[in-house]
């Protein structure tokens, strides 16, 4: 019970503020839909508890769905650690973002329409995590690219965010494209979508093959590499990713609680849910790592340039995702997941403490015109400071630290004992701590520190946010400090194989969890060698030299502005898909339809035309020719028929 | 009781429109007290027409794949009056009748011109559209199924737009071929099985031979009304120069012709050439799903771009048809009744502003959002029907055509799912530039949000689209068992023949 309410009550949210909102008025939605949410929050904390603590697992059916032939879903809830686990993430992020937004949202218009997207977010969310099968979680899944697109292109009037908002929905259309494919060949090798028969099966597919698209391939490898496609799209991956940092055009506390903290992790949660079929399929696991090596790099690269403030944060979740990625394709899925898990606290708290520098700030974004506010915002100055020391992984190895300390590190540390060739995940991921370090108090220092750069006139009235936006903030600050110490022996420690129970598979010759435990102790400390590392030279560029980004910019302008450009995937992608497509599309209207197609109907129009006029001297219209044509059909036949018929009998 | 099983059920359902229009419209004034009860007349028999249809619904045993409330009476010699209806046809009846109420309200104020007549004309081609999915004799269905072009040319030729003639006369030569060689092939299946029952000659054998001639002459004619690349090009014209209510009738029931008689036909009768020629089928979708999209994205005019916008849902029809599977056959029926919902409700949020601003082209809105909140999410949950979101009645057709589509060919199903990603390209495209935007426009600052009938006329819709999302068994139950028994059929054909060669 308490599960359905947990799912339901956000949409029972969303309808009442979406469609009676206008009459009852913005307050009254904004408090509705944020009540629904926190105790949707605290019932899920209390089901984490349940189920990760005693080991409680359900399968609730709610009602039928589709049936055809041999496919039969239904809309079920299942209910275990991983379910549990993504639940108190979401709606313990989205209660807070509900209540910051009380604040942040305090002059639109348009309240009640912000609240009920955001809770239907939630439930589309919820639907997705709590699925039992792939149809459902593709309900999920489209459900929160809907609210995705709807949030992105909020503030309807600005043609960026319109274009970001189609952008993003495209996008992950592009990788639903992928997730389609995968959910119909399963359904055509086990002859169902639900996720226990489909998992029941797989072990008997391994090493099989199928035809598709002419070529014999292996069953598992191909299905999980189409599903895989979807992971990238709707987690921002390297190819799929240029809608993320779009995004951010959409109102703030929307970028913390899509694209920061659950949305975007729905990729992850994909592979880890899916792990019965990813582990038996290790080729598709390798690519896994591969993108999300390559992501976490690319991405990083391109946070050390920008200078938006919300598109750094952006850059950096996609990153980071590229990390929960890697640790997924080396079979460490309990260290993927905890770093969603922890991810999803500093990141939303980072996303809305720059909400809160935003609002500080009359809706300034380009760090260039900030700088020196530390004292202005001090409350929001220091949330910020706990949320890079969480995401920069600030702690002393084995011993104690921040969230993103045990999670990251995890990660790196799992990377290193899978011995991937050359070991390429491990040093790349060690050089993107450095980056990630670098770029993070880049952000600090040009925001908070040196000599402001603002505006007088807006610098003087800086103020700091109202505590309806700054109690949200200290909430997650709780989070981004104690949530990697105090669940760590859960997630991948001693504790976990009770703690995930069944939720999690990992094959017999899965050694990873064990080999974690003999790396050399040098492995231990290169994550954080590399994070003091950022940090200093983030600090000689910002505060000691701040003549030094500038001279190396110009040093290395084709780098810079090659970073800059983000790669030139933007125009990449706009050269090779957007205008071909639009243009193939006017040529095969005007030349397909219209030359070849209706120049031979025109010209045997004109024929017909000029036969029709000879035979029939009604002038008023075809409809007549037409009804005559028929007639004289229906005649010849009957006569025919009659007389058949004569001579029949 | 005796009302309910009444023996004449369906013919009530069929002629009633027809009946209850010739014997009261004669008698209604031309004026303008005549007009309106005229309108209220005309809407009170689609209502109670629909009232009476659900009856059909309620005693409808889905359990059987035979047909139900069969009606058989001694006509012309060898061709009877046969009516009757299966899990197949019957919600294409309730469908007709859904829809025909709605047509008359949506013209309530836009049509001022011959109302008597534009009425008349629609009870009339409700009477055909119904017959068409009753009939049950060959002959008696090509009388149907021709005739409905009449009352529907009437009225795009009297009431539509300024190239209205153009655009009949293209509708003309393209369906006459169509139309030609299916009546020569029924004459020559009555010629070879001596009967033009549709019962009788569904469990006919013809000769292998003989079907692929048979084949393509029905080919003919119900690929250019579905209607398939690259005989498409006559809809967008037809829909452009329509009233709306012509649009509403033209897209949610005149393509469905097509996709039922290949269920009716084509499938059943020809099963041997059906799995020959699918490649064509095949080749036409796909083509039809990718070439339609794509020149959807690059049109100016609302109303074409939704017609294009047809023609690759009706590509998905197609393609599920001939997979012959049950999840195909299931999607591609459950597609045409939601699209039947969904193109229907498109057209009329097309005439809710086209009723204001008398235009259609997309760059002379933007921004109504802000004058018309209400359409605005209208609009919305119909365009993302369009894109087939889970949660509306679009998605559940697609996606099981396309899993249909993959059991029998991975590559068809592989083009074809990028009709996912380029549906939401021109639908979202389309939506941002007419309902997004600064509103700057001076003709769009004082529109008016809809009115209590336009409202009337698209919540139903709403409803009913997002319902079906989440819950599609009461439609997908109804179909169930027939469409196993056309598969088992096929198969079984199938199965005889390959052992007949073998021998």
């Amino acid at each position: 019970m308490i599960y359905k309410l947990i799912v339901f009550l956000p949409l029972i949210g969303a309808l009442i503020a979406g469609f009676f909102g206008r009459f009852i008025g913005p307050k009254p939605s904004e408090y509705f839909t944020t009540t629904c949410l926190v105790i949707a929050a605290a019932l899920s904390w209390f089901g984490f508890y349940q189920v990760g603590f005693n080991g409680e697992t359900a399968q609730l059916p709610i009602m039928r769905w589709i049936t055809s032939g041999e496919l039969d879903v239904s809309w079920r809830l299942r209910i275990d650690t991983l379910t549990a686990v993504m639940m108190v993430v979401v709606t313990t992020v989205s209660s807070l973002v509900h209540i910051y937004s009380i604040g942040y949202m305090a002059d639109d218009p348009h309240r009640p329409r912000f609240f009920a997207y955001l809770s239907l977010f939630t439930f589309a969310m919820l639907m997705l995590v709590t699925s039992d099968n792939l149809l459902q979680m593709f309900f999920g899944w489209e459900g929160v690219g809907l609210a995705s697109y709807l949030l992105i292109g909020f503030w309807y009037k600005k043609p960026a965010a319109n274009a970001a908002a189609i952008k993003a929905f495209i996008v992950n259309r592009v990788g639903d494209f992928g997730f389609a494919l995968g959910i119909f060949g399963l359904f055509f090798v086990c002859n169902s979508v639900n996720l226990d028969e489909i998992f029941a099966a797989a072990p008997t597919l391994q090493d099989k093959t199928m035809n598709f698209l002419g070529y014999e391939v292996d069953i598992l490898t191909t299905l999980c590499l189409l599903l895989f496609m979807g992971a990238m799209g709707k987690s921002a991956q390297f190819l799929l990713h240029t809608w993320l940092p779009d995004a951010m055009e959409g109102p703030t506390p929307v970028s913390a609680l899509i694209h920061a903290a659950t949305m975007v992790t729905a990729g992850v949660f994909m592979v880890a849910r899916l792990s019965p079929l990813f582990e038996l399929a290790p080729t598709a696991l390798m690519v896994v790592t591969l993108v999300g090596t390559v992501t976490a790099f690319f991405a990083a690269s391109v946070a050390l340039v920008q200078n938006d403030i919300k598109r750094v944060i952006a850059y950096s979740t996609c990153s980071q995702l590229g990390y929960m990625f890697a640790a997924l394709g080396v079979g460490a899925y309990g260290a993927g997941m905890f770093h969603l898990f922890t991810h999803a606290f500093f990141k939303a708290l980072l996303f809305l403490g720059a909400g809160s520098v935003i609002h500080a700030m009359h809706h300034e974004q380009d760090m260039r015109n900030m700088g020196g506010l530390a004292p202005k915002i001090r409350t929001t100055w220091i949330m910020m400071l706990i949320g890079t020391l969480a995401l920069t992984g600030v702690g002393i190895p084995h011993l104690i630290g921040f969230a993103g300390f045990y999670s990251k590190d995890a990660i790196i540390e799992a990377t290193y004992a899978a011995h991937l060739s050359y070991n390429y995940s491990f040093w790349t991921l060690t050089l993107v701590a450095l980056m990630t370090s670098f770029y993070s108090w880049r952000l600090i220092f040009m925001t908070f520190h040196g000599k402001t750069r603002a505006a007088p006139e807006t610098f003087k009235h800086g103020h700091e946010s109202p505590n309806v936006m700054l109690v949200p903030l200290g909430f997650l600050a709780v989070g981004a400090v104690v949530s990697g110490f105090a669940f760590k022996s859960y997630f991948i420690g001693d504790n976990q194989e009770v703690f995930w129970g069944k939720a999690l598979f990992t094959a017999p010759g899965n050694q990873i969890l064990d080999d974690m435990h003999h790396i050399p102790g040098w492995v231990g400390w290169a994550p954080t060698v590399a994070m003091l590392t950022g940090l200093a030279i983030a600090y000689l560029y910002y505060i000691r030299m701040p003549w030094l980004p500038e001279a190396t910019a110009k040093a290395f302008r084709p780098i810079y502005i090659f970073l800059l450009n983000k790669w030139y995937f933007d125009e990449l992608y706009d050269w090779l898909f957007v205008k071909p497509a639009i243009a193939i599309g006017r040529t095969l209207w005007k030349r397909g339809d219209g030359t070849v197609i209706d120049g031979v109907i025109d010209g045997t129009a004109d024929t017909v035309n000029w036969t029709t006029k000879k035979a029939v001297k009604v002038q008023t219209g075809y409809i007549y020719h037409y009804a005559f044509a028929m007639l004289i059909g229906v005649a010849l036949l009957l006569t025919y028929f009659v007389a058949k018929g004569g001579l029949l009998k | 009781m005796s009302f309910f099983n009444s023996p004449y059920l369906l013919s009530v359902v069929t002629f009633a429109p027809l009946f209850f229009g010739l014997i009261s419209m004669p008698l209604l004034p031309r004026d303008e007290v005549g007009d309106r009860n005229v309108k209220a007349v005309a809407l009170w028999i689609t209502l109670s027409t629909f009232a009476v249809s659900l009856i059909i619904w309620f005693n409808f045993d889905p359990s059987t794949a035979g047909f139900q409330f069969v009606e058989e009476y001694e006509w012309l010699g060898t061709i009877k009056y046969k009516m009757g209806v299966d899990g197949i046809s019957m919600l294409f009846v309730i469908l007709t009748t859904f829809l025909m109420p709605i047509c008359i309200l949506a013209s309530w104020d836009s049509i001022k011109t011959r109302v008597k007549e534009y009425m008349m004309a629609f009870l009339v081609l409700e009477t055909l559209l119904i017959g068409v999915f009753c009939a049950l004799d060959m002959v008696l269905f090509y009388l149907f199924f021709e005739a409905v072009l009449i009352p529907m040319f009437l009225i795009i030729g009297v009431w539509g737009g300024p190239r209205r003639v153009y655009a009949s006369f293209k509708f003309f030569l393209y369906t006459l071929l169509g139309s030609v060689l299916m009546l020569l092939a029924m004459m020559a299946m009555w010629w070879e099985a001596g009967t033009t029952d549709i019962v009788q000659l569904m469990n006919y054998n013809f000769p292998a031979e003989m079907q692929w001639w048979l084949w393509l002459a029905f080919f003919a004619s119900f690929a250019v009304k579905m209607p398939m690349w690259p005989v498409h090009t006559w809809l967008p014209d037809a829909h452009v120069e329509a009233p709306t209510a012509g649009s509403v009738i033209l897209a949610g029931i005149l393509l469905k012709m097509g996709g039922y008689g290949f269920l009716r036909f084509s499938l059943p009768m020809f099963p041997l050439a059906s799995q020959e020629l699918a490649w064509l089928i095949f080749a036409m979708s796909v083509i039809a799903i990718v070439y339609t999209s794509l020149v959807a994205l690059a049109q100016e005019d609302i109303k074409k771009l939704i017609a294009y916008s047809s023609v690759a849902h009706m590509g998905f029809v197609t393609m599920g048809i001939f997979s012959f599977t049950s999840q195909g056959l299931d999607g591609a029926i459950f597609q045409m009744l939601s699209h039947g919902l969904v193109s229907a409700a498109l057209f009329l949020c097309v005439g809710v502003i086209y009723d204001r601003t008398h235009t259609r082209e997309i760059k002379a809105y933007g921004g109504i959002v802000e004058r018309m909140p209400m359409f605005a999410f209208v609009f919305m949950v119909f365009t993302m029907a369009n894109v087939g979101l889970p949660g509306t009645s679009g998605f559940v057709g697609e996606f099981l055509t396309l899993m249909g589509a993959f059991r029998a060919n991975t590559w068809v199903a592989f083009i074809a799912t990028f009709g996912v990603i380029l549906s939401a390209a021109y639908a979202l495209y389309l939506y941002r530039r007419v309902v997004f935007g600064a509103l700057e426009k001076q003709k769009l600052m004082s529109l008016k949000d809809m009115n209590a009938r336009e409202i009337a006329v698209l919540a139903p819709l709403v409803i009913l689209v997002i319902f079906f999302g989440f819950y599609p068994a009461p439609l997908l139950d109804v179909f169930a068992v027939s469409v196993q028994k056309l598969v088992a059929n096929y198969e079984a054909a199938i199965s005889q023949a390959a052992s007949l060669a073998a021998k």
